[in-house]
C-alpha cells in the first residue's frame, strides 16, 4: 500500500510538472498530446481490465502454497526454469505482464523468479521465432534468442542477488 | 450512413467490455446471494484495480507529452550515418521511445538496416526496444518499484549491447535483414 502511494505520488508530481512545462511553450501541442494518451488508454482499458479480471479469478483458485512452491523461496532450479520455459514461450504485453508479476511477488514469488519471467518475456519469443527468421535468417534469430534467454538468467541471478 | 457507424462502434464496445459486464453481473450477485467466492474474487479484482488507477491516468499523460514533443523523426535521419559510441546511443534513444511487442521492432530493424546502420546497432536496438521501453518502464516503475526497474535496466544495458557485439561477431559481414511487406513483388524501396 505504502509502494503504491509513493508511485502514485511521484507519478502525479512529474506528471503535473510535465504537464505545466509543456503548457507553457505550446498549448496546441500539449492537448494533442493530451487528446494521444486518452486515446492509447482507451485502446488498452478493456485488454487491461479483462487481464486484471482474469488474474483475481486465478489467485482465488490457485493457491498461495503452490506459488510459493514452484515459484518461491526454495524453487530453486525449478523455479527459474518454469519462469524461463512460460516467459520464452509466451507473448504477453507489458501492460498485462506487469499487474501479474505484482501479483505473484505478493503471493510469495521471489524476485529472482519474477525477473527471470519478465525478462524472457520480453527478449525472448519462441512464438514470433518464425517471423524473427524471415526478417534476418535463421542463424541471427536463433542465437539472439538463446543469448537473450542467457542474459534474461544473469539478470535474475543478480536481481536475486541484489533485492 | 452515420447512424449505423455509431451502432457499430457501440456494438464493438459492448463486445469488447462483455468480460467487464459479466463480471460486474457475476459481483452483484454475489453479494446479493452472499457467495463468498465472488466476494473474494471482487475484493481481489479491487485491489489491483485501485493501484492500476493510482499512476495508468498519469502515466498515459506523460506518454502523449512525449509523442508530440520527441522528434523520432529526426533520430532516425541521423541513425545510419552514425557509428560508434554516438551510433549505440542513437540507437537505443530511438528504442526507448518506441512502444508495443517486440515484433513490432522487426520492420524498423529492416528500415535501419535499409539506412545502413550495422548489425550489432539493430541488435542493441532489438535489445533496447525489449528492456528499455519507456512507457513499459512506467508501468514497470508503477507496478514492481523503483529499485526492481532501476536494478533491471542497469543490469540490462550493458548485457544487451554484449549481445549485440557477440551477435555482429556470430552473423558476420553477409548479415542482411528481409522486408517482409514487400515479399514476393520485387524492390519497392
Amino acid at each position: 500500500m505504502n509502494m503504491m502511494l509513493s508511485n502514485a505520488l511521484i507519478f502525479g508530481v512529474v506528471t503535473g510538472l510535465s504537464l505545466l512545462v509543456s503548457l507553457i511553450f505550446d498549448r496546441k501541442k500539449t492537448f494533442l498530446g493530451l487528446k494521444k494518451g486518452w486515446k492509447m488508454l482507451f485502446g488498452i482499458l478493456h485488454p487491461f481490465l479483462n487481464i486484471l479480471i482474469l488474474i483475481s479469478v486465478a489467485l482465488f483458485f490457485v493457491p498461495e502454497t503452490v506459488i510459493i512452491k514452484y515459484l518461491g523461496e526454495g524453487s530453486g532450479l525449478v523455479g527459474f526454469a518454469v519462469a524461463a520455459t512460460i516467459g520464452s514461450i509466451t507473448l504477453i504485453p507489458g501492460f498485462i505482464s506487469y499487474p501479474l508479476a505484482a501479483a505473484l511477488l505478493k503471493q510469495g514469488a521471489t524476485y529472482a523468479v519474477v525477473a527471470v519471467f519478465m525478462t524472457t518475456l520480453m527478449m525472448v519469443g519462441i512464438v514470433t521465432l518464425p517471423l524473427e527468421i524471415r526478417y534476418f535468417g535463421k542463424k541471427a534469430a536463433l542465437w539472439r534468442n538463446g543469448l537473450n534467454l542467457l542474459a534474461a538468467i544473469i539478470i535474475g541471478i543478480i536481481i536475486g542477488w541484489l533485492l | 450512413m452515420n447512424a449505423s457507424t455509431t451502432s457499430n462502434r457501440i456494438q464493438g464496445n459492448l463486445k469488447n467490455y462483455a468480460w467487464v459486464l459479466l463480471f460486474l453481473l457475476f459481483t452483484i450477485g454475489s453479494y446479493l446471494f452472499g457467495f463468498r467466492p465472488g466476494m473474494v474474487i471482487y475484493s481481489n479484482f479491487t485491489e489491483f484495480f485501485i493501484e492500476m488507477l493510482l499512476f495508468i491516468p498519469f502515466l498515459f499523460i506523460l506518454i502523449g507529452l512525449f509523442d508530440v514533443w520527441v522528434p523520432k523523426e529526426m533520430i532516425e535521419r541521423h541513425i545510419g550515418k552514425t557509428s560508434g559510441i554516438k551510433g549505440i546511443f542513437l540507437v537505443i534513444l530511438l528504442a526507448m521511445l518506441q512502444a508495443g511487442p517486440l515484433y513490432g521492432a522487426f520492420p524498423v530493424a529492416y528500415l535501419l538496416y535499409k539506412k545502413g546502420a550495422s548489425a550489432r546497432n539493430i541488435f542493441i536496438y532489438l535489445g533496447a526496444f525489449s528492456t528499455l521501453k519507456l512507457p513499459m518502464l512506467g508501468i514497470e516503475l508503477g507496478y514492481l518499484g523503483w529499485k526492481f526497474t532501476l536494478i533491471r535496466t542497469l543490469v540490462s544495458l550493458p548485457l544487451f549491447i554484449l549481445v549485440g557485439y557477440i551477435l555482429e561477431w556470430i552473423v558476420g559481414k553477409q548479415f542482411e535483414v528481409k522486408d517482409l511487406s514487400d515479399h514476393g513483388n520485387g524492390d519497392v524501396a
